[in-house]
């Protein structure tokens, strides 16, 4: 991890992860022709879905928009030296937070109710965030497995709770439909492009700008680079690090409500696909930095999106998407192996 | 309340069969973790190992090939895990995770080409059930162990055989060195990369065997992420066993129970399912705070680097 974070930060050469990104496409394009498919047609199709109109381009920054979310949550995380891999949980919970604060607030204006429903989204994240924080910075648990956990206890809790005590009458395991003054306005119609894209944007600013024109933002920077260093200049990493998970699960929690009021307007048993696992990718592609990400979760929403197209137009397993996404993260992940077997490199 | 209704020899045997794929799992994640690599990929390469399971079975109409063809899908991905990990230092939870991600889609992609439904394949011929007609004149424990498939009785042998070796052989010895402190087992003359890359490559085949049992054993089809987070429970049983094989096994039984007692609950009704299915996960945070006695991992996850 140590090792990861030290090399993506000395170098700010991005040659690395585009030669990882056209290798995982072109180790798909091998599997696609072992498969009896065309690449050509196959990833042509996936292009036009994701990026051909203004409908595809709506598409894309909406599946984009919860990942760029849990990639910032997550590199808040990473920038402290933790690896927080329970961005999903945090995601959730905010969601069905801010799904419940959807339906039961009532009788407030629509800017307020709509600011307070996602407001309940990130305070539910950062709860959530705090648990595995606490059992790290007070009892040394590494924060690997308890956040792990902590995604799957989320997954199973959000889906009792919209199986049973808030269940909509009906067959799907669904909560009410949110009032209308808590729906975030589309901002694309007639995509599902919202407010909550701007929402993200405007967050990956504020993570830029406390990351790097703060002073509270270079010592989680400094606690992340160099613990040792950090507490011998009187930083206390405890704190530094439970203040990150903190911000990471109220960001991961806003994203999550953002999604309910945004694109499907009720808490919809199993709506994420893993968009928190996705955030991990993003953060990493992305190279830690806010800006990285948005680009970084453009390319996560374009293989999300323009993966519906290609399946329709050349019947091309939808799946080809996620393979293709697994191999940007393998291969993201191994900069060492791109460096010396792709790039014949001997100084690293 | 009928407590006969869930304990009951069904509900026992129902408890064996499904603590198999975990015993496996949590087997292969403790190879790799004494290792020091931590397994997040588990539930990708069971995943992977089921789908290959019933692809060869389907094309060879054996399901012996099916479980060899299981068996090498989980080394390949361990390979690879280990190749990358160990040999390019590339960071372990990232590559786990991008493995699960590549276990459901490749699965899917190929099921989606040959059975045309990305859903489930079709019925292929399934591993026989055993019957030893020794267990016949035990009471009790003979109708629970017999006419089983012989993957439920490697595991027992899995577990034994894992405990003999960690603890009682040299090369176990050398293993835990590796893990738990390389810079010393490499000063001893232990060739600590090539220690990892095996164990972890081994560690991913017994996950395999897990995966094998769904496909081949528990059901005799592929089905769309058929491991459903079987992979994450054996990681939690591994670490609910402290690392080791005996607690491995123990913990695979209880959360082996707790997976046939939510479906059994689902079918009666009176305790919803999710409550259960998180259970593993809680007990697994639980256990890690100490409160159910302490647990520390054998390794810290990070990538040794010779100097």
């Amino acid at each position: 991890m140590k090792l990861l974070s030290k090399k993506s930060l000395s170098s700010f050469s991005i040659l690395p992860e585009i030669i990882a990104i056209l290798l995982a496409f072109l180790i798909s394009a091998l599997i696609l022709l072992f498969s009896g498919y065309s690449p050509l047609v196959a990833f042509s199709a996936l292009f036009r879905g994701a990026f051909g109109s203004k409908n595809a381009w709506g598409q894309t920054l909406t599946q984009a928009t919860p990942i760029l979310f849990t990639a910032l949550a997550f590199l808040l995380t990473f920038r402290t030296g933790i690896f927080n891999i329970g961005v999903e949980g945090q995601f959730l919970m905010g969601a069905i937070a801010s799904a419940l604060a959807g339906i039961y607030f009532s009788g407030l204006p629509a800017p307020l109710h709509i600011a307070l429903s996602l407001l309940a989204g990130g305070v539910m994240g950062a709860l959530w965030g705090l648990i595995p924080a606490l059992l790290k910075a007070y009892l040394g648990v590494h924060e690997v497995i308890t956040t792990m956990m902590m995604s799957y206890i989320a997954s199973y809790l959000t889906s009792y709770l919209v199986n049973y005590p808030f269940k909509a009458p009906g067959w799907v395991a669904q909560t009410e439909p949110v009032a209308k003054s808590a729906l975030l306005p589309k901002i694309l119609p007639p995509t599902q492009l919202s407010l909550s894209f701007i929402i993200a944007l405007f967050f990956s600013f504020l993570v830029s700008f406390f990351l790097f024109h703060t002073y509270l933002g270079f010592q989680v920077r400094a606690v992340g680079l160099n613990p040792e260093a950090a507490e011998n200049k009187g930083i206390a990493i405890k704190n530094r690090q439970i203040l990150a998970f903190l911000l990471s699960g109220f960001i991961a929690g806003i994203g999550g409500g953002g999604e309910i009021l945004g694109v499907h307007g009720r808490f919809v048993d199993g709506f994420s696909p893993g968009y928190g696992w996705d955030g991990i990718a993003v953060g990493l592609v992305g190279k830690l930095h806010p800006g990285g990400c948005i680009l970084a979760s453009i390319l996560f929403g374009m293989l999300r999106a323009g993966g519906m197209t290609m399946t329709r137009v050349t019947k091309v397993p939808l799946d080809l998407s996620l393979i293709i996404q697994s191999l940007v993260i393998i291969l993201v992940a191994a900069p060492y192996f791109i460096k010396t077997v792709i790039m014949r490199r001997k100084d690293l | 309340m009928e407590i006969g209704v869930l304990f009951n020899l069904s509900m026992l045997q129902a408890t064996i069969r499904m603590a198999t794929p975990l015993t496996f799992a949590a087997l292969g994640g403790m190879f790799c973790e004494r290792a020091g690599v931590v397994n997040i990929g588990l539930e990708g390469i069971m995943l992977n190992s089921a789908f290959w399971a019933v692809f060869a079975t389907h094309f060879s109409g054996s399901p012996g090939i099916g479980l060899l063809a299981g068996v090498l899908s989980g080394m390949a991905l361990g390979a690879i895990l280990a190749l990358l990990t160990v040999k390019y230092y590339a960071d372990q939870i990232v590559i786990g995770t991008g493995i699960n991600i590549f276990g459901l889609g490749f699965s899917a992609f190929v099921c989606q080409k040959i059975w045309g439904s990305r859903g489930a394949s079709g019925v292929v011929a399934g591993l026989p059930p055993l019957h030893f007609s020794f267990l016949d004149k035990i009471p009790y424990l003979g109708p629970l162990l017999n006419n089983n498939t012989i993957l439920v009785y490697l595991s027992f042998l899995a577990f034994i055989l894992s405990h003999y070796f960690l603890f009682y052989t040299p090369w176990g010895l050398r293993l835990r060195a590796v893990g738990e402190n390389p810079q010393s087992a490499d000063t001893a003359g232990i060739n600590v990369h090539l220690y990892k890359m095996i164990f972890v490559t081994l560690g991913s085949t017994l996950a395999g065997l897990g995966g094998v049992f769904l496909s081949l054993a528990h059901l005799n089809f592929f089905a769309w992420g058929m491991t459903s987070g079987r992979g994450f429970i054996a990681l939690a049983a591994m670490i609910f066993g402290k690392w080791t094989p005996i607690g491995c096994f123990l913990a695979s039984l209880l959360f082996g129970f707790a997976d046939a007692l939510q479906m059994r609950i689902q079918t009666l009704g009176i305790l919803p399912p999710q409550i259960i299915l998180l259970l593993p996960y809680l007990i697994t945070i639980l256990v890690l705070t100490g409160l159910v006695g302490k647990a520390t991992p054998p390794s810290d996850y990070k990538p040794y680097i010779k100097k």
